[in-house]
C-alpha cells in the first residue's frame, strides 16, 4: 500500500477522492481549510474531481447535496461556526433519502486558536439524527473518511466526519488505498422523499427515527470503537478522538492500565458503555471539546458509576487537551521542567502585515471618528479583526461573520448616532448582503465600510469568489443611493482622503457604503509570483 | 528511538521550513514522524510554534508533553525561552541570536541572549550574519537546522539530502547558498 505524508484535513480530502467524489464544496475556514485546498491542487493536477470556493457554508452544503440530489458523492467542509451557517441544509438533508454519499467534514477548535468559540459539532450530529466519526490518527482520518461514504448510502443519510485542530494540522505517514469510481448519474428513485412539504416532512422524520436503532447497532459493531476490559481494575478510562493520542502518551507510566474504550463513532455505542461501567466504580472521561459523552453518561439521575470529567474538575471545564492535561488527570505527577526564575516573557499576538491596507483605512476611520460624541465601530471577521489590538483598537465587536452590518443597524435604530460597520469584502458576500438589504430598505443612519482587499486574507489568501468591481453592482442593487456610495484607495497617502469621505457619511442621516480597494500584499505577492523566501 | 523537537519562531520566519527540512530528512531514513503546526491567525506575526516527533516507534500524541522535549530550536530568542516549559531538563535549546522586535514591550535582547545561555544546554547562533554571508538573509532557517544537525539522531547525509530535495527545484544557486547555510551553521554549533 502507497505511503503519504499528509496533514489530517490532506488525509481527508484524499480519501474523498479515493471514494469516487465527483465534487468538493466548501467556505474557508481555520482549521478546515486545507480539505478543499488540497482538493484544489488535485483538480489542477489530476482534472477532477470538481472542487470550488463557496459563497457560505450554506452554499457550500447546498451545492454538494445537490451533487448527492442527482445519485453522486460529495464533501463539503467547513470549520465548526461554519456548520451554524449551514445548520438549515444540514438539519433537513437528514430528511431526505440520500441515495448518493455526502460527508460533512467539519473541523472544530478546541482552544479557539483561530475561532470566536469552541462548539463540539457532536452535538450538531447528534441534533440532526446523523451518524458521526471521530478520527483519532491521520490514518483513521483517511480511512473513516472513505467508510463514512458507504455508511452515508447505506442509511441515506448525510455523514458528520468531526476534526479538531490538532489533527488537521498535524502530518503523517498515511497509508492510502485504490481509487474508486464515481457513482452514475441517476435521480432519487422516489421523488417525494426529496420534497420536504409537511405531508412528506412528516413521513421522512418518521423514517429518520426509526432508523436511529440501525445507525445505532451500526456504531455498536463498529471497528472503532475497541472495549478492553482488564480484570481486577476499579477505574475505568473513555477517550474520544484525540484524546487517546494523550492518554496512551501517558498510560505507560501508570501502575497499572485501566479498562480503556474508546469511541469512534456515534452515536454513542452504549452497549459498550455500559460493559465498561459494569466492569468499574469510577470512569474517567476524557474528549477533546464539550463533555458530550461525559454529561449523556451523567444524564439527570444519579447512577452508581462515579464519573470524573470536565464537569466534575479532573479535567478543566474549557479549552483543548493536552498530554500533560491528561497526565494530570490521571493522577500522575507532572514531568519535571527548567525554572525561568519566575521570567514573565511578553505576549506576541498576531497583527496585520506591515504596509497593510487594512492599517491604511482603520488610520482613516479613526480620523474620521474624531471629534464625534456617540460612536459605534461593528466589524467582522477576518485579518481586519486584528483593528481591535493596538495601535489600531479602532473596532468594538466581532460576534459571527456578517453581524458588523445588522449590529449596526441595531445600535444606530437604538440611538447611536454614529455608528460604522467595518466588514471585509469575503465576508460581505458570504453574510453581509442581506443585512445590507435590510439597511438599505430601512436607509437606516450607519455607513458601511467595505474593506476590500481582494482575497480571503486571514485563512491563507484565497482568491476572490467576485471581482471586486461587481460589489458596486450589489451595493446599488440593494437600493444603496448612489449619492451615498463611495469607493476609496486604501493607499497611505490617501488616509485624510478618505477621512474626509466617511466622515461626510457619517454626519449623513441615511444608509452610506463606502468600499476601501487595495489588494493584499500577501496576495498580490502571490500573484505577482514574487518568489517566497529563499529559505522556505 | 524518539527525539521531540519544538520549533518556533514569529509568523512569517519560516518555522514550518525548519520542520520540513528535518522531516523530510527523518523519512528518507525510514523513521516514523509527525509535525503538528499552526495555522491560521497565528501565522500573521505572532508567536508560532511547531511540534516535530520523531521515533523508530509508534508516536502517538500530535503535541509533545510539557518537560518532554529533547530540543527547542528557535529562529527567534524571546520564542527559545516561551518554550522552554516543553524542555525536558536534559533537552537543549538552539536559538537564533537575532531578536524579531514587532512588539512594543520587547525585553532587553542581551538580557534574554543571557538567560538562553545561562540554561543547562543551549546554544545561541548568529544566524542571520551566517545567513548573509551564505549569500542570504532568508536561509536563516537552513542555518539553524544545521546547527541542530550536530544534536538530531539523524544522519548528516539525509539532512543534507533533504536541503538538496527542498532547494534543487529552485535553481543551483539557491541549492547552493543553502548547502553553505547548512554547513555554516552545523560549523557554528558549539
Amino acid at each position: 500500500m502507497p505511503q503519504r505524508i499528509l496533514l489530517g484535513d490532506e488525509a481527508v480530502a484524499l480519501a474523498a477522492v479515493h471514494a469516487g467524489i465527483s465534487t468538493a464544496y466548501a467556505y474557508p475556514g481555520t482549521p478546515s481549510t486545507e480539505i478543499l485546498e488540497y482538493l484544489l491542487e488535485h483538480k489542477e493536477r489530476e482534472g477532477g474531481p470538481h472542487a470550488a470556493w463557496c459563497a457560505n457554508e450554506k452554499t457550500a452544503y447546498e451545492e454538494a447535496l445537490g451533487t448527492c440530489f442527482a445519485g453522486r458523492r460529495s464533501i463539503v467542509c467547513m470549520k465548526h461556526v461554519g456548520l451554524n451557517v449551514a445548520a438549515d441544509p444540514f438539519v433537513n438533508s437528514a430528511l431526505v433519502s440520500m441515495h448518493g454519499g455526502l460527508v460533512v467534514a467539519v473541523a472544530d477548535d478546541p482552544g479557539m486558536h483561530s475561532s470566536q468559540n469552541e462548539q463540539d459539532s457532536r452535538w450538531y450530529a447528534d441534533f440532526a439524527r446523523v451518524p458521526c466519526l471521530e478520527p483519532a490518527t491521520q490514518q483513521e482520518a483517511y480511512d473513516m473518511t472513505r467508510e463514512a461514504y458507504d455508511v452515508s448510502e447505506r442509511f441515506g443519510l448525510p455523514v458528520m466526519l468531526r476534526l479538531v485542530t490538532r489533527l488537521s494540522h498535524s502530518r503523517t505517514n498515511v497509508q492510502v488505498g485504490e481509487m474508486r469510481g464515481e457513482n452514475a448519474l441517476h435521480k432519487a428513485p422516489k421523488a417525494d422523499t426529496w420534497v420536504l412539504l409537511p405531508g412528506n416532512a412528516r413521513r421522512q422524520w418518521s423514517s429518520l427515527v426509526a432508523r436511529q436503532k440501525d445507525v445505532l447497532a451500526w456504531s455498536e459493531a463498529s471497528r472503532w470503537n475497541l472495549l478492553n476490559l482488564r480484570p481486577g481494575r476499579t477505574l475505568g478510562v473513555i477517550t474520544t478522538g484525540i484524546a487517546r493520542n494523550y492518554y496512551r502518551e501517558n498510560v505507560a507510566a501508570l501502575k497499572e492500565a485501566p479498562s480503556h474504550l474508546h469511541i469512534g463513532t456515534y452515536p454513542i455505542p452504549e452497549a459498550q458503555v455500559r460493559a465498561l461501567a459494569a466492569h468499574c466504580d469510577e470512569i474517567l472521561v476524557l474528549e477533546d471539546g464539550y463533555p458530550y459523552v461525559e454529561r449523556m453518561m451523567r444524564g439527570i439521575l444519579p447512577g452508581k458509576t462515579k464519573i470524573m470529567g470536565r464537569m466534575s474538575g479532573e479535567l478543566p471545564p474549557t479549552g483543548e487537551l493536552s498530554p500533560e492535561i491528561v497526565r494530570a488527570a490521571l493522577g500522575l505527577k507532572a514531568l519535571p521542567v527548567l525554572d525561568l526564575d519566575g521570567l514573565l516573557l511578553p505576549n506576541r499576538p498576531p497583527q496585520l502585515c506591515q504596509g497593510c491596507p487594512h492599517g491604511h483605512s482603520y488610520n482613516a476611520l479613526k480620523e474620521a471618528l474624531e471629534g464625534f460624541g456617540a460612536t459605534m465601530v461593528t466589524a467582522d471577521i477576518g485579518c481586519y479583526t486584528l483593528g481591535a489590538l493596538p495601535p489600531y483598537s479602532s473596532i468594538e465587536s466581532c460576534v459571527c461573520m456578517g453581524a458588523s452590518i445588522g449590529m449596526a443597524k441595531g445600535a444606530a435604530e437604538a440611538g447611536f448616532e454614529h455608528v460604522v460597520a467595518v466588514i471585509g469584502d469575503g465576508t460581505f458576500l458570504h453574510s453581509g448582503t442581506a443585512s445590507l438589504a435590510d439597511a438599505a430598505a430601512a436607509d437606516t443612519p450607519m455607513t458601511v465600510l467595505i474593506l476590500d482587499n481582494q482575497a480571503t486574507a486571514m485563512t491563507g489568501v484565497q482568491d476572490p469568489l467576485i471581482a471586486s468591481s461587481r460589489l458596486q453592482a450589489i451595493v446599488l442593487g440593494v437600493g444603496v443611493k448612489p449619492e451615498h456610495f463611495h469607493i476609496v484607495d486604501a493607499h497611505p497617502r490617501k488616509v485624510h482622503e478618505t477621512a474626509a469621505v466617511l466622515r461626510k457619511e457619517m454626519e449623513h442621516r441615511g444608509l452610506s457604503v463606502v468600499i476601501a480597494v487595495r489588494e493584499c500584499k500577501v496576495a498580490h505577492a502571490k500573484h505577482a509570483r514574487i518568489p517566497e523566501a529563499v529559505g522556505s | 528511538m524518539k527525539y521531540d523537537i519544538v520549533l518556533s519562531g514569529v509568523g512569517g520566519q519560516g518555522v514550518l521550513s525548519m520542520a520540513g527540512l528535518i522531516g523530510r530528512a527523518a523519512v528518507l531514513e525510514g523513521l516514523n514522524a509527525k509535525q503538528s503546526e499552526v495555522h491560521g491567525m497565528a501565522q500573521r506575526g505572532g508567536a508560532v510554534q511547531a511540534h516535530l516527533r520523531l521515533s523508530d516507534g509508534v508516536i502517538e500524541s500530535d503535541l509533545i508533553p510539557r518537560g518532554g522535549a529533547d530540543l527547542v530550536l528557535s529562529l527567534e530568542p524571546v520564542e527559545a525561552l516561551r518554550y522552554v516549559a516543553w524542555l525536558s531538563p536534559t533537552g537543549t535549546v538552539i536559538s537564533s541570536a537575532n531578536a524579531l522586535v514587532n512588539i512594543p514591550n520587547y525585553p532587553d535582547t542581551d538580557a534574554i541572549l543571557a538567560k538562553i545561555r545561562a540554561l543547562p544546554h543551549s546554544c545561541v547562533i548568529e544566524a542571520e550574519r551566517l545567513a548573509d554571508e551564505a549569500g542570504h538573509l532568508l536561509a536563516v532557517n537552513t542555518v539553524m537546522v544545521g546547527a541542530a544537525s550536530r544534536l538530531l539522531p539523524l544522519k548528516f547525509e539525509s539532512l543534507e539530502q533533504s536541503v538538496r530535495q527542498t532547494f534543487a527545484r529552485k535553481g543551483d544557486a539557491v541549492l547552493e547558498l543553502n548547502l553553505k547555510a547548512f554547513a555554516s551553521g552545523r560549523k557554528a554549533f558549539a
